[in-house]
């Protein structure tokens, strides 16, 4: 399996019957999904639907909460995220992630996007991965006089692109976005949808928004989880964004992209 | 049409926004606390006017005859120089020996091995460790460390390593809770952010939570020093010579394995004699010891605006 060179339609990341769980409380039952390369999924549901745990749980973020664990497959080009030997800390150098609050480090600009390729050991001019990434998060023009400066000074919305920077330098394949603009003004959250729409060139986004209208206007394909009646989240519709926001075929969708709950 | 305004008496707004009269319980308790406040520093001014006034005359008759002269029975003649070599190699051996376990310590409870059952039985056993009176230390200090340099056959076994060790012991649990405090209130965000770009967990403790956790742990750091060079109890009994000696001093050897005393030990002695010269003494001594605990207090504070960072 591993040694078959990946198509552009294989799914970059399959979930295949996933449960997740702190320690006996499942918080995600039998999820199975895949997700398509170079396109921008978005996991929408309501509160507590466990939409940030499976997103945490595609770069093994989760194994940092004593008692999470994971059933079922996460292949991500065929390979079981979860199997015997497989070192978190690559999962999540390929596999790169922004959070809900913008969390730059308290360090400079230029620190904080050259972190993860130093982490990682990347021999090569520091000075041109960290424009390049800059770049494509379209924060170089704002902050290439300042790159000293640290980027706890930025606004909010600098800070999230910095953020991607940061996840950017790296080089992953995917990038995994939990809420990348709840704490953002709708011009930085359009800022960063239109970032999203370029980088999905390059990257395979999944974004776990609150946001009817953000899913709609930004995502390829969209994924519905809500609540069961033992608190575990599961997987109600999925599939490309248009249908499922126009044509859901179930009532719970409709219900909740027309704003009825949630 | 018409609305109709509702009318109010005149002046009846007025006298109902108006304070009726004083409210006695939060003055009453307002009073309270600032006659705590005052009690706390009238006790702490007398202390420091007395203990001035007392030991002052000893450094304008004496300079600095009285820091660099040993112990002796002649109160015109004796000092402290052995103290504050004592009392330095104290600090010096708690510096090396209580500051990195002390933080490796809390270091691994906080981001190793945090959460699990055992962590939290340990952090509520060093938490009361940091309660036992530091006389038990001494018992300690006896038993074990005299005892080792004892049975090595180095002396008499009762020298400042064993002294330093003994007091090393005594704040170790202190460095450890302030520097886990200290790690806990780095956001988890931080390491988080570190995590998500592929760094491994010493990478994330290394680079991203100890600079951020850096001036608590300083604080902490520097407050378990002003402790432990004022520590006069545990020493008694981890062989400090209480009486005057001649030797010390003389060489590092002779320092580091010979007899030694400090200076808490030095000033508890004087006030134990009867002549009224040696209570000048011992005054004059505290004000020395008081003068090495604002020097490290306030380095404390000095590194910690230095460093501190905010997010």
């Amino acid at each position: 399996m591993a040694d078959l060179p990946p198509t552009t339609d294989e799914p970059i990341i399959r979930l295949e019957d996933v449960s997740l769980f702190y320690g006996s409380f499942r918080a995600v039952r039998n999820v199975s999904y895949p997700f398509r390369t170079n396109a921008i999924t978005a996991l929408i549901g309501p509160s507590g639907c466990g939409k940030s745990t499976l997103l945490r749980s595609i770069n093994r973020m989760n194994d940092l909460v004593p008692g999470a664990h994971a059933e079922g497959r996460l292949l991500y080009h065929g390979e079981d995220l979860y199997g015997a030997g497989v070192d978190a800390v690559e999962v999540r150098r390929r596999i790169g992630m922004v959070f809900q609050k913008p969390n730059p480090f308290p360090k400079s600009i230029f620190d904080n996007v050259a972190f993860g390729p130093r982490v990682n050991g990347v021999k090569g001019d520091m000075a041109d991965i960290v424009e390049a990434s800059l770049r494509r998060a379209s924060l170089w023009d704002d902050v290439k006089d300042k790159l000293k400066q640290s980027g706890m000074a930025l606004s909010g919305g600098q800070q999230q692109r910095l953020c991607i920077a940061r996840a950017i330098a790296t080089e992953p394949e995917i990038i995994l976005m939990d809420e990348p603009c709840s704490a953002l003004d709708p011009r930085s959250t359009l800022l960063i949808e239109e970032l999203m729409l370029e980088l999905k060139q390059r990257y395979t986004i999944i974004i776990v928004t609150h946001n009817m209208q953000q899913a709609a206007r930004a995502s390829d394909e969209t994924v519905f989880l809500t609540m069961g009646d033992d608190r575990a989240g599961y997987m109600v519709e999925a599939g490309v964004t248009s249908e499922l926001f126009t044509n859901p075929k179930s009532q719970l969708t409709e219900d909740y992209v027309s704003g009825r709950f949630g | 049409m018409s609305i109709e305004t509702p009318t109010v008496a005149s002046g009846a707004v007025h006298r109902s926004l108006k304070r009726t009269g004083p409210h006695w319980p939060s003055l009453i308790f307002q009073g309270l606390l600032a006659f705590s406040l005052l009690f706390t520093l009238l006790a702490l001014l007398f202390l420091l006017v007395d203990v001035l006034n007392r030991g002052l005359p000893v450094f304008t008759a004496r300079g600095m005859d009285f820091l660099t002269s040993p112990l002796s029975s002649d109160p015109t003649k004796a000092g402290v120089s052995q103290a504050l070599w004592g009392t330095f190699w104290i600090g010096v051996i708690t510096a090396v020996v209580a500051f990195p376990l002390g933080v490796a310590t809390a270091i691994y409870l906080e981001e190793y091995a945090a959460g699990s059952r055992l962590t939290r039985i340990v952090d509520v056993n060093i938490r009361n460790l940091a309660g036992v009176p530091s006389i038990v230390y001494g018992l300690l200090g006896l038993a074990v460390f005299v005892g080792v340099f004892k049975a090595l056959d180095i002396g008499n076994g009762r020298n400042v390593i064993a002294g330093g060790m003994t007091v090393a012991v005594l704040v170790l649990p202190i460095v450890i809770i302030t520097a886990a405090e200290a790690l806990r209130a780095v956001p988890i965000a931080i390491r988080e952010a570190g995590y998500g770009v592929g760094a491994s967990r010493w990478q994330v403790t290394r680079q991203l939570v100890l600079p951020a956790a850096f001036p608590g742990i300083l604080t902490g750091i520097v407050l378990s020093l002003s402790r432990a060079l004022g520590e006069a109890a545990p020493l008694i009994l981890a062989g400090a010579v209480l009486g005057s000696y001649s030797s010390g001093g003389a060489d590092l050897v002779g320092q580091l394995v010979g007899p030694y005393t400090a200076l808490p030990i030095v000033v508890y002695r004087w006030t134990t004699l009867p002549q009224e010269e040696f209570r000048q003494l011992a005054a004059a001594g505290m004000i020395v010891l008081l003068v090495i605990t604002f020097i490290a207090n306030g380095l404390a504070i000095y590194l910690r605006n230095k460093y501190s960072r905010s997010w």
